[in-house]
């Protein structure tokens, strides 16, 4: 039998042992939890405490030596039609972006899981193969694919349609932009989503089939509600890379034409590059706030029923 | 009947779905091969008629993206590096040691695990200059030396792994960095494949920091030199442009091609069901 309380040196032993331990797992970890607390958890809050100083490039060697003052900069942002743009141009983009990628990706998922038996590999690295390409560099591509003499008009001429300048055009520059980063992300989400389908219980489809449901239906009832957490995942990744997207806007139309495609990342980043560093401390603070805003919500939603 | 049907326009969907998917890559690749003066017709050629290597030529010769590949290979390498040994390290005691303050640790590490560059960067810069930094290699790499989900990653595959063989060695008297680098690293090989792949991958598409860090040509990284370029004076030439994204995106898909288990792997890792 085992004693239920042991007696006192065996329990001085355990806990010099676990003292032990504990030195020994902080040594483990030394490097990361240094590395972690300078270059990020430090920047995460002086981010916060900049945004609410006029900190700026003159600042730079004397990053102390500044005022407070108190909520200045975000009644600035907030005053500014130029950043109130880029929340609205960010809000399209992921509120526009994350359904449509999520559609996509669900119904390659499902036709690849479901419908085929074979190339699968084939069609899965196809798909895939840009989410492991730099945004920059596929950027370029687009810009020259969606000029107005470019790849995509030449396609729609085949139709008789004649394309816009996609890019140039204040009504299908953003729009231009949600399509590439959709294109660029489709893979990512069918991986997960391929994953997820691993998880819904064959038997219910068998039984469902039996009672005579159809497809459509024992998708609504059976597959929608087994993803739940995956597409809820889904959505939260997509939806935080989605609000920061800055590459496209950056190579494909500087933020043009008219602010159209401007977004709040790089709103921040123009007023860092005028030395307005506290002020895009704000700007950015402004985009983190919304990525737990986003998060929540999407946790609430789709989470309702758990 | 009705089924094979479905099926097969199954097949022509996601065929063309794939054919859209992969246009871009090849509209780039022979794009890169083309004359300026080929470009410039209307409507553009598919293949290029006279296929030119000028603009690699270009590229390596006026343009000094050897300095660039170079640059974006030492920072990869080190980053990579840095990941490997330390996300191991921190894997191991979350994993397999119980300690005071690792609960406050690990949740430390998961609620990090989506911050975005874009609200570190100022204050980082400002640290980075302090520092003499800016403009070097250890400003470019040392921000990326960890990684929360590399983190994350290594736990995970770690909590896999039996304990009894870390008990078994404890009772041979082995100590944790014995037990840590003889037992439990030789086992982690799928997991450090994976991390190893995901983290030069990120390195190299790396954009904003680079950006910010690097202020002259010759700390430029690929990603960086290709997106100045593309809206300086050279932002019309478009095989040039062209052939510099062949020279970051190619490869990066070879690799990706070769290696596309690991890829997914990486996903099942990270707890995703």
């Amino acid at each position: 039998m085992v004693a239920l309380t042991p007696s006192a040196p065996t329990r001085a032993r355990a806990s010099r042992r676990s003292r032990r331990t504990t030195l020994i797992a902080w040594g483990f970890a030394a490097p990361f939890v240094i590395l972690f607390l300078v270059f990020m958890a430090g920047p995460i809050v002086a981010s916060f405490f900049m945004s609410f100083t006029d900190l700026t490039t003159r600042d730079l060697q004397t990053p102390f030596n500044v005022n407070v003052v108190g909520f200045e900069n975000y009644a600035k942002l907030f005053d500014d039609p130029r950043f109130l743009r880029s929340l609205l141009n960010t809000a399209a983009f992921v509120l526009v972006g994350v359904p449509l990628t999520m559609a996509l990706a669900l119904a390659v998922a499902l036709a690849l899981n479901t419908g085929i038996s074979k190339f699968r590999t084939v069609f899965r690295v196809g798909y895939y193969a840009p989410v492991v390409t730099s945004i920059v560099a596929i950027a370029i591509v687009w810009r020259f694919i969606l000029q107005p003499d470019g790849l995509l008009n030449a396609f729609l001429g085949w139709f008789g349609i004649t394309g816009p300048d996609w890019l140039q055009s204040t009504t299908w520059a953003l729009p231009s932009l949600i399509l590439m980063a959709v294109w660029r992300n489709i893979g990512t989400l069918m991986v997960i989503f391929l994953a997820g389908l691993q998880g819904v219980p064959k038997e219910h489809h068998e039984a469902a089939m039996v009672d005579g449901a159809n497809a459509f239906q024992r998708f609504g009832s059976i597959t929608l509600p087994a993803m739940r957490p995956t597409l809820l995942f889904a959505a939260v990744i997509t939806g935080i890379g989605y609000l920061q997207f800055f590459e496209e806007p950056f190579v494909m139309t500087r933020g043009g034409p008219l602010d159209s495609t401007l977004s709040t990342a790089m709103y921040t980043y123009n007023q860092f590059g005028f030395g307005n560093y506290s002020y895009a401390s704000a700007a950015s603070y402004v985009l983190f706030l919304a990525i737990v805003v986003l998060s929540l919500i999407q946790f609430r939603f789709l989470g309702r029923k758990d | 009947m009705t089924r094979t049907r479905t099926r097969w326009w199954l097949y022509v969907v996601l065929v063309l779905g794939l054919v859209a998917m992969v246009m871009p890559f090849v509209w780039m690749i022979l794009g890169s091969f083309k004359t300026t003066a080929e470009i410039r017709q209307y409507p553009t050629n598919f293949w290029p008629i006279d296929p030119t290597l000028d603009n690699y030529a270009q590229l390596f010769g006026r343009l000094d993206f050897t300095a660039f590949f170079t640059n974006s290979i030492i920072v990869a390498f080190f980053v990579t590096a840095g990941n490997i040994v330390f996300s191991s390290m921190v894997g191991y005691a979350l994993a397999k040691l119980e300690f005071r303050g690792k609960k406050l640790l690990f949740a430390v590490v998961l609620s990090t695990l989506m911050v975005p560059g874009v609200v570190t960067f100022v204050p980082l810069f400002v640290l980075t200059a302090n520092l003499g930094l800016v403009n070097s290699y250890p400003g470019l790499i040392l921000p990326f030396l960890i990684t929360p989900l590399g983190v994350f990653l290594m736990r995970q595959f770690m909590l896999s792994l039996p304990d009894d063989i870390i008990e078994a060695a404890r009772i041979d008297g082995a100590g944790e960095w014995r037990i840590f680098l003889r037992v439990i690293m030789p086992l982690c090989g799928p997991a450090v494949a994976t991390l190893t792949i995901l983290t030069f991958l990120g390195s190299w598409n790396n954009f904003l920091w680079p950006l910010v860090v690097a202020t002259t040509e010759d700390k430029y990284t690929l990603p960086v030199a290709l997106a100045l370029y593309s809206v300086g004076q050279n932002a019309a030439q478009y095989g040039l442009m062209m052939a510099g994204a062949v020279v970051v995106v190619v490869p990066v898909l070879l690799i990706f091609v070769v290696l596309q288990r690991y890829f997914v792997q990486g996903i099942a890792l990270t707890g995703i069901k």
